[in-house]
């Protein structure tokens, strides 16, 4: 770090590439903002997983990993800023944790030659791997959320959902819109009606869109929102009496701090997840070994367990686990026997080249203290998004106080969403004259 | 002692009425040039461009355009950021055809602008967009004004998320640049190259400024300060009011529409207004002009610097220095952009502009004041 202000007092980094002699993880974290009671527990359970990696294996294959932490508030310019800042660095992947800047960067990575990874966010037909080369977004995006919201539904209203009333209410960005597109197809297929109510930037003015949903009186409630916005929706939810059970959010607005707020009258609210909830797995003694009680835990400390930390966490545990697949790769490509021999001369596109690799199985996630916490997927050049795009659902318990898997990962409707994906990736790949791979 | 005008003599009134009267301030100007026009584009990266040069230049053409209509003339706006967004859409559709549709038919379709012609549209329409919501100066003036300019920043960010005509149809509702070159030179996408993004930039910011500089000091800019400083009296010397004023909204909208243009095309690449675009935006460059000086030219720069690489250096001591989290930081730079503001405003309301002229009166005398 003291030599990147050096540089920039002489003008000329240009070409200058870091020794790596460290795997080197940015965080681009919003702690500050409107977005910053999700932007916490993110950059936390990030942060810590890759604390404990360093404190009990000795980092990755001996080699220590660095995260480094850039404050964006959500907002695409700091996005870019702390982008331009730590590409120099190292930087093996980059998570913005923000559809916005993971529009802005989807390009720019490509060019750097470094991968970004956009776990259940940003722009979903980057499953489609022939167009985005260095885009993923494994192991749910927003599409899979719609088809497992509607699957789900599907399921609670005894399988037919033919006239039923469904509305989206969504944060109006380019988060909120994605799923319209799946939502619609599905309407079609299933015959439900949608009605679509968007949620202005930041969600906190909602009194008119809820009084539409009492007068309208839909079956279901589905929500994209994202921050503040997702309190205000149950606080209002609340207000006019709308049953919890039949309200369902994807997994950005299923945390603590989105019903906590309401207090007793939010139990039953559920979200969409794509990875386990709570701190009961043989992980956690080891952050808490290693990271909290060595000091050294992220933040204030006060988040582990939480949804949005265990994301974060979750978000670390596959990047590390594809440094492996990096480190197995490069290997192989030297012909040595030593699995993780090079595991220090990794960069940013041998890590994507891991990532690529990618393959979680339920026996994996076992050995690494996590049974059963996510998915199991593989990751191919094709598909970027792991191979099934698996979603449970999970409701809020509001005496206990905690999140409650009430599903298990079930297949979402691909059939519908294959498609979607390939067209709009492929106009994706018209308007900036890219050629497919993988061929 | 090097600073002075002894001996410099104007013997014609070109000479006399020039921008820098001064030599020594002249030959600083040309050096200034030089150096941003010939050296600079061969010591920058990446981090230097996307950082601090692009955003300096575009916010420093967003508040030469907020000056003029603040500055010059006296009417409070609060709409730049929804004026930008009209720049950034305009240069957008003109980038990729304009299509006119009638009963759900494809009337016609316009060829693709280059990317020069694009972003000088992007002005042109905002300029048109500035005058219609400029109309309600006519009646109104001070706070009200500024409510009235409310209105337009939030019905435009509105329009923009709302009508998917706007932004092509996308899924997403986002705005991308496509690849556009400038003689075989890539300006937009992402493999573009540091010194030709900031080039591009530099050249807008050069022409606006001369634009302003000069508009501000001829009969144009006179009316517009008449108005500002007693619109009764204006009148009875002959300034026509409602002309005036629309000008002035007109053209400090070209200006805030060729930044917003900029901004989306060249710096950011992909826009959503809702989040680039929104009443923060409208707030950074009405500070900008507040620190750096109202009705003023170098002040426009001044503030933009300011507030651009204020956050940047904060990051760089207070994060990679200091070693503090980040979070305190970028609280840090809220607490410290707002103590400036109120410093400003309470020592010095013209400003750092201000500031420059009284170290120049200053200079001029040293080292003999008396």
């Amino acid at each position: 770090m003291k030599y990147r202000l050096g540089t920039m007092a002489v003008a000329a980094v240009m070409g200058a590439s870091p020794v790596l002699a460290e795997l080197v993880f940015p965080s681009l974290s919003y702690r500050t903002g409107p977005y910053a009671s999700g932007g916490i527990p993110l950059a936390d359970g990030y942060a810590d997983y890759f604390t404990m990696l360093n404190a009990r294996d000795g980092g990755i294959g001996g080699v220590m990993t660095n995260v480094m932490e850039c404050e964006t508030a959500y907002n695409t310019e700091k996005g870019v800023e702390c982008y331009e800042s730590l590409k120099g660095e190292g930087a093996l992947v980059f998570q913005p944790w923000s559809t916005g800047i993971a529009y802005q960067l989807i390009p720019k990575t490509a060019v750097d030659d470094i991968p970004l990874h956009t776990m259940g966010y940003g722009r979903t037909s980057a499953a489609n791997g022939t167009v985005f080369s260095h885009t993923f977004n494994y192991p749910a995006n927003y599409w899979n959320g719609a088809s497992g919201a509607i699957n789900y539904l599907m399921e609670a209203h005894d399988g037919d959902l033919n006239g039923k009333k469904i509305t989206l209410l969504y944060h109006n960005s380019a988060y909120g819109k994605e799923p319209i597109r799946t939502l619609e197809e599905l309407s079609e297929k299933h015959g439900f009606e949608l009605s679509l109510m968007p949620v202005d930037h930041p969600g906190q003015e909602q009194k008119s869109q809820w009084l539409q949903i009492r007068r309208d009186r839909p079956d279901n409630v589905i929500m994209y929102g994202w921050g503040v916005m997702n309190q205000v929706a149950v606080q209002e939810a609340i207000n006019i009496r709308f049953p919890m059970e039949d309200f369902i959010g994807v997994w950005w607005s299923g945390s603590e701090n989105d019903v906590m707020a309401a207090g007793e009258a939010a139990n039953g609210y559920k979200a969409l997840a794509f990875h386990g909830v709570g701190n009961d797995y043989p992980v956690f003694a080891d952050i808490q070994t290693y990271v909290v009680e060595a000091g050294n835990a992220a933040g204030a400390g006060d988040q582990i367990g939480t949804v949005l930390y265990n994301r974060g966490m979750y978000a670390a545990m596959l990047a590390a686990e594809a440094v492996k697949y990096a480190a197995m790769l490069a290997a192989e490509a030297v012909k040595t026997a030593q699995e993780m021999h090079g595991v220090a001369d990794i960069t940013p596109a041998m890590m994507r080249d891991g990532m690529e690799a990618l393959e979680m199985t339920e026996a994996k996630m076992e050995a690494l203290g996590l049974p059963n916490f996510g998915p199991t997927f593989t990751v191919s050049c094709e598909n970027h998004g792991g191979t099934t795009g698996l979603v449970a659902v999970s409701q809020w318990n509001a005496s206990a106080q905690q999140w409650d898997m009430i599903s298990d990962f079930a297949p979402t409707d691909m059939e519908v969403i294959q498609p979607l994906i390939e067209e709009d990736s492929a106009a994706y790949a018209a308007e900036n004259n890219i050629d497919t791979r993988c061929n | 002692m090097f600073y002075r005008e002894a001996g410099d003599f104007s013997t014609t009134y070109p000479q006399d009425q020039q921008t820098f009267p001064i030599k020594f301030d002249r030959y600083r100007y040309y050096v200034v040039l030089l150096i941003a026009v010939v050296i600079v584009p061969f010591v920058i990266n990446d981090y230097w461009v996307n950082s601090l040069l692009l955003p300096f230049l575009i916010y420093a053409i967003a508040a030469l355009g907020l000056n003029i209509l603040v500055g010059y003339c006296g009417q409070v706006s609060l709409g730049t950021g929804g004026f930008m967004a009209v720049g950034a859409y305009s240069c957008y559709k003109f980038m990729t055809g304009v299509d006119i549709w009638w009963g759900g038919e494809l009337l016609f379709r316009l060829p693709e602008f280059n990317i020069f012609f694009s972003v000088i549209m992007g002005g042109v329409m905002t300029a048109l967009v500035g005058v219609l919501f400029g109309l309600p100066s006519l009646r109104i003036k001070g706070f009200y004004l500024a409510v009235a300019t409310l209105a337009a920043q939030f019905f435009l960010v509105w329009l923009f998320n709302r009508v998917s005509w706007f932004y092509n149809y996308s899924a997403s509702g986002q705005i991308s640049v496509p690849e556009r070159d400038l003689f075989g030179i890539l300006i937009t996408g992402p493999s573009v190259q540091p010194w030709a993004a900031y080039l591009f930039c530099l050249f807008f910011t050069i022409l606006c400024a001369y634009v302003a500089r000069n508009l501000t000091r001829g009969s144009a800019g006179r009316k517009w300060m008449a108005i500002r400083d007693m619109d009764i009296a204006a009148e009875i010397i002959g300034v026509n009011p409602p002309r005036a004023k629309l000008t002035a909204f007109m053209v400090s909208s070209f200006f805030v529409g060729i930044s917003g243009a900029l901004f989306f095309a060249v710096y950011l690449g992909a826009v959503e207004v809702g989040e680039v675009f929104g009443i923060q935006k409208s707030f950074i460059v009405l500070f900008m002009i507040i620190i750096g000086g109202l009705g003023s030219i170098f002040g426009s720069f001044a503030g933009a610097a300011f507030l651009v690489l204020l956050p940047v250096v904060l990051k760089l001591v207070g994060v990679d220095m200091l070693g503090w989290p980040t979070d305190i930081v970028a609280h840090l730079n809220l607490v410290i952009v707002g103590f400036l503001i109120i410093v400003f405003l309470i020592a010095e309301p013209h400003g750092i502009a201000q500031l420059w002229r009284v170290a120049k009166e200053k200079l001029r005398l040293w080292p003999f004041p008396h």
